[in-house]
């Protein structure tokens, strides 16, 4: 028996993207409760002070800024390029890494702390092997 | 008598593509060269360590002495992806340290496909890749370079002075994968892989091996140390926590962890490194290194390759033997082939691009991960 209805909602491309029942979609890491340390993915124990007492979700910041990136040219077959592949510190704490969209992927159109704001789409239509769909999280420039 | 370890026996095969062949014929060929080179018989081996990486679960290292000799030695065969080779050499270097033994063979060897390294993504799910950034290694170490940039300042032609001089260097060297020049204007020109990094900016995938002869002073005396290049320093690191290395693998900080140990251990600094063979994997890597290696202080790296500090010649060459940029970089072979290099020069026999008067020689190789292991060497007595 199957809900097609739930079946027809997306899946995160990552873990760390978190989609809720109501509300917009976020990204979520994983504080240590003794050091403040984000994490992406779940630990054993902190990987910065090797603290055992577990970790809290936490939701990331939707803006950011560009910390640093390289515009792809040539990857594996079937990827589309070019695009930039970026590293950005978000407000608050966390860094992601991830396309950056709604920009030439040029260096004259790329300045190191342009400010950046998180958007959620649809994994430029890639499905698996199921079909199913996947949302996944871009950066965008922002004013 | 001190517990010094010397290396009485070195060599590589010339870099390039041999499908024909297997891992361990060609592991075979360094194996042989550097016994030769030692003077000694694989009979006279006490254990082997074997550095592979494509092939790490298929015992290389004794499919290898079923080429050379059974003799029924302990071989370790390890795998440290590309300090594989590095890690191999060390582990020989501290069973001799450890007094275990006094004569040991280290080997690192890979055979290589073509193509773009990196994780292809896959498994389950949808492919990444292109999706949420790229994890291709052009591109993270692209970003690696551009986060000098963003401190520093670097340019783009600043990164592509590093394939120039390595390129040049390489024409000396006969066992280069290649012997070309390539301008400044070529390499900028070339096909841009992942800004800044263009193909001539990026490491060569090439087949090869190369292998170390290791022994205790007690035993290089006895085979005489007219040759023997002592080891000062072995050091292994890996990736101590930083805050973005959940996106950006850190090849930084591993580095300055081994580098501030492996001077300790030598009782040398950075002053009295004569040359330097540093894990160039992408041009934009070796800048990051100078600063990383102490060779400048910290913001000066463009300036060292703007003014020819590391070139043959300048105040303390880099990547003499072209570097894995155009020497190429057979993974699991290139750490001991770095080391090979060094000691070449300190032996005096590195020909045409002899690094003149050398007498301590510095070799560094990364595998992403991390691991970063820094040898020290000095010229024979
Ligand atoms: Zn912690």
């Amino acid at each position: 028996m199957s809900d097609k209805s739930v079946e027809a909602r997306p899946l995160p491309a990552v873990p760390f993207l978190k989609i809720p029942a109501e509300g917009s979609p976020y990204l979520e890491a994983l504080k240590c409760g003794a050091c403040g340390a984000l994490y992406l993915a779940e630990r054993v124990a902190c990987g910065k002070c090797a603290a055992r007492g577990g970790f809290s979700p936490t939701r990331l910041a939707n803006r950011g800024t560009l910390y640093s990136y390289s515009i792809v040219c040539r990857s594996f077959p079937g990827i589309e390029v070019p695009y930039v592949s970026a590293i950005v510190d978000l407000e608050g704490g966390g860094t992601v890494k991830g396309n950056l969209i709604g920009v030439a992927p040029e260096p004259a159109k790329l300045s190191f702390g342009m400010p950046v704001e998180v958007v959620f789409k649809d994994a430029l239509g890639r499905k698996d092997r199921e079909g199913h769909s996947y949302l996944s999280y871009f950066f965008q420039p922002r004013a | 008598m001190g517990n010094d370890v010397y290396v009485v026996g070195i060599d590589m095969i010339k870099f390039g593509r041999f499908p024909e062949t297997s891992v361990s014929k060609l592991a075979a060929q360094a194996a042989l060269g550097a016994l030769d080179d030692a003077g000694v018989s694989i009979k006279d081996i006490q254990a082997l360590w074997c550095g592979n990486l494509m092939q790490a679960s298929n015992m290389v290292g004794q499919q290898l002495l079923q080429e050379i000799g059974q003799t029924g030695i302990g071989v370790v065969n390890c795998a440290n992806a590309c300090a594989t080779g590095a890690t191999a050499f060390r582990d020989a270097w501290m069973s001799i340290k450890a007094g275990i033994y006094d004569l040991v063979l280290a080997v690192g060897v890979e055979q290589m496909g073509k193509g773009l390294l990196g994780g292809a993504g896959g498994g389950k799910g949808i492919s990444k890749e292109g999706l949420v950034g790229s994890l291709t290694m052009p591109a993270v170490f692209a970003e690696a370079g551009m986060e000098h940039s963003r401190k520093y300042g670097t340019t783009f032609a600043q990164f592509a002075k590093v394939s120039v001089k390595n390129h040049h260097h390489s024409t000396m060297n006969p066992k280069a994968m290649y012997q070309i020049e390539t301008p400044l204007e070529a390499v900028m020109g070339a096909e841009m892989i992942s800004y800044p990094n263009t193909k001539l900016m990026c490491s060569v995938n090439v087949d090869g091996s190369a292998a170390a002869v290791l022994c205790s002073e007690k035993k290089a005396r006895e085979l005489g140390l007219g040759r023997a290049v002592k080891v000062r320093a072995s050091v292994l690191t890996s990736d101590p926590w930083q805050e973005r290395d959940l996106v950006m693998p850190d090849v930084n900080s591993c580095t300055r962890l081994a580098a501030k140990q492996a001077y300790e251990m030598a009782g040398v600094g950075p002053d009295d490194i004569s040359l330097v063979e540093l894990h160039d994997c992408f041009a934009t890597a070796e800048l990051l290194h100078y600063e990383n290696l102490g060779l400048c202080a910290d913001g000066e790296a463009g300036r060292l390759i703007d003014e020819g500090e590391t070139a043959l010649g300048g105040r303390v060459p880099v990547n003499c033997s072209g570097g894995l940029l155009s020497k190429g970089h057979p993974l699991g072979a290139t750490g001991i082939a770095n080391l090979y290099e060094v000691a070449t020069h300190l032996r005096g026999e590195a020909d045409k691009r002899q690094v003149n008067g050398a007498r301590f020689g510095l070799t560094h190789v990364i595998g992403l991960g991390s691991a970063c292991a820094i040898h020290i060497l000095e010229k024979p007595a």
